[in-house]
């Protein structure tokens, strides 16, 4: 075999191990989803909207106090996580870009990003629920603020970044002080961004359970009392998961189901979002 | 029109006074979080520290009733399912993103990329839940069996392969791992491939080399450290990954041979399965100086993998 054709046939090889690379990431994907629609479809019911969590045993049950408790628990993370986010990404943008304090938090934040989350759990059992004596929604409502708090930094201090500074230039030559130009213009201009950055948090938390582990637990029984363990779906679909009753592991799969698309859906929309304000 | 009434200046700049602080404060917070958790850590660990020292590292004790603990077996899962996912998705990454970036028709590019990140979307619960009840039993069945047939008659090598196929154990975590961290990886691997300048690529086919030869002779040189960056990212995901391991690896703290067939347990999967339900005293600072551990490991990789992806980036800015 001369030089050329075996150069040739080396790049054969490694351009189809390459589309074969590619084909095995698609093929779990849609496994996995396949797997999903078909299992976690069979398991939807109205029950599932309406009843509780049942007790061992009992044959019917839904997940109501679960959907809940896990929408309070997103819902306040994400209102408790976002505000601080928004503003350290000002801070890295348009304050500290080039002071120490801002590069380090970046570095920080970028680290905090990547950390495990069972660490965050751990941590802020540490912090709060040893210190109150007891497992609670709040202490879970802070584990996930945590880890909503660097998705949105990123996002914000990026989105914020692309915004030309003649923009800024502008307003500041209208004579706005600094704190209107950011709220009024440059936020205002990357809003689109910093609304993507919360919505992939939100997502982000939807299917956290490992914090959750430690923190808010989980409840067997309809609560809204932020000071006592509430129910909520990721904890549910583990215990339901690993029980050997049928019924539980039926309710899982049906819980697995709503989070898997609420989280594609949420994915998607934050990605329409971002090409919408990528091609303005 | 809209127009912005401005105040007076003496309120316009009380009102900037307070909205930077706020912000330099909440950039403070980010620095306190870090402090923090490292704080929390080592004081709710202290206990365990103080009674176990260092040897708590090497011994693969774990007896609650006892109040004797080691770490040995959870670091020895974590690090071995790691090192699996790692073999595995490395190179499927690669491969993904050489297709990404060199290969796949313009039009494809988009809708084959969004495919892969979102493969990095579904929680973390959803593969273990899969992975339990769908993936292995088929993995017993068939995969297992197979290797056992094949490598398993390898002399050294096949001792990994030995044992009773039983499906679940730290083989089919590290498998699992590896799905969920290929795309973090592939997705900086494209990241900083199509940073290469076109010009070098052009180049290099312009005096005939082939789409592999400039990938292995120009595309990965140039971008080396940060595909390297890429990796650790990955490898950062898979030691921390808790539910997707806890489903799958045995959750067992006794280890009877080398083989890759064992259950075992890892650092997340021994919190995850006992933390809520430990005793207040050692067993639960036992527990978190594991999590201190594994933090600790996280961290030397992220900052690493952090420091190569900015020097790419850097040299970047200082080329063009």
């Amino acid at each position: 075999m001369n030089l050329l054709a075996r150069r040739k046939l080396v790049n054969k090889i490694a351009l189809t191990l390459s589309l074969s690379a590619m084909v095995f990431g698609l093929f779990w994907l849609a496994w996995i989803l396949w797997t999903v629609f078909e299992l976690g479809l069979s398991g939807l019911s109205l029950a599932l909207f309406t009843e509780m969590t049942p007790p061992p045993g009992a044959e019917t049950g839904g997940l109501l106090n679960a959907i809940v408790g896990s929408l309070i628990l997103v819902v306040l993370a994400t209102l408790l996580g976002t505000p601080v986010g928004i503003l350290t990404g000002v801070y890295l943008a348009e304050y500290g870009r080039y002071h120490w304090l801002g590069k380090t938090t970046r570095f920080i934040n970028d680290l905090l990003l990547s950390a495990p989350s069972i660490v965050i759990g751990l941590f802020v059992y540490a912090v709060v629920v040893a210190q109150t004596g007891k497992f609670s929604a709040w202490s879970g409502v802070i584990a996930l603020a945590l880890i909503v708090l660097p998705v949105v930094v990123r996002t914000t201090e990026n989105m914020l970044q692309l915004i030309p500074n003649t923009l800024r230039e502008a307003a500041f030559a209208l004579g706005a002080p600094k704190s209107v130009v950011i709220s009024k213009v440059t936020l205002r201009a990357a809003r689109a961004g910093v609304l993507t950055g919360v919505l992939l948090a939100v997502a982000r938390i939807a299917g956290e359970t490992a914090p959750l582990l430690f923190t808010a637990l989980s409840n067997q029984f309809w609560s809204l009392n932020l000071n006592e363990p509430m129910a909520n779906l990721p904890v549910t679909i583990f215990k339901f998961a690993m029980s050997p009753f049928t019924n539980w592991q039926e309710l899982a799969w049906a819980g697995v189901f709503l989070i898997t698309m609420g989280v594609l859906v949420l994915n998607i929309i934050a990605r329409v979002f971002l090409r919408a304000e990528k091609i303005n | 029109m809209r127009t912005t009434e401005f105040k007076s200046s003496a309120s316009k700049r009380v009102g900037d006074k307070v909205f930077s602080g706020m912000a330099k404060s909440f950039a403070w917070l980010t620095l306190i979080l870090l402090a923090g958790i490292v704080i929390a850590l080592v004081y709710a660990s202290w206990p365990s520290i103080q009674a176990f020292g260092i040897g708590f590292l090497f011994s693969d004790a774990w007896n609650p009733p006892m109040e004797d603990f080691g770490a040995l077996i959870p670091i020895y899962g974590t690090l071995v399912t790691s090192a699996i996912a790692l073999l595995i998705a490395v190179p499927v990454s690669f491969g993904i993103a050489l297709f990404l970036t060199e290969l796949s028709p313009t039009w494809l590019r988009r809708p084959l990329g969004t495919a892969i990140e979102l493969l990095a979307a579904i929680p973390s619960i959803v593969y273990g839940m899969w992975g339990l009840l769908v993936f292995a039993p088929i993995f017993a069945q068939y995969i297992q069996p197979g290797l056992q047939s094949s490598i398993g008659h390898v002399p050294v090598i096949g001792k990994l392969f030995a044992g009773a196929p039983l499906g679940i154990g730290l083989l089919c975590a590290g498998i699992i791992l590896a799905i969920m961290i290929i795309p973090y990886i592939a997705s900086v691997m494209r990241d900083v491939f199509e940073v290469t300048p076109p010009m070098l690529k052009e180049s290099a086919y312009g005096v005939g080399c082939t789409t592999w030869e400039v990938m292995r002779g120009v595309v990965l040189p140039y971008t080396k450290t940060g595909v390297i960056g890429g990796v650790m990212l990955g490898l950062g995901r898979a030691l921390g990954e808790t539910m997707a391991v806890t489903f799958v690896i045995g959750n067992t703290n006794f280890l009877s041979s080398a083989s890759l067939f064992e259950p075992g347990n890892s650092i997340t999967s021994a919190l995850a399965n006992e933390f809520a339900e430990a005793d207040p005293g050692l067993h639960t600072a036992a527990l978190m100086e594991l999590g201190l551990i594994l933090f600790a490991i996280t961290l030397v990789v992220l900052v690493v993998s952090k420091l190569l992806l900015t020097r790419l980036a850097k040299g970047e800015g200082a080329k063009s």
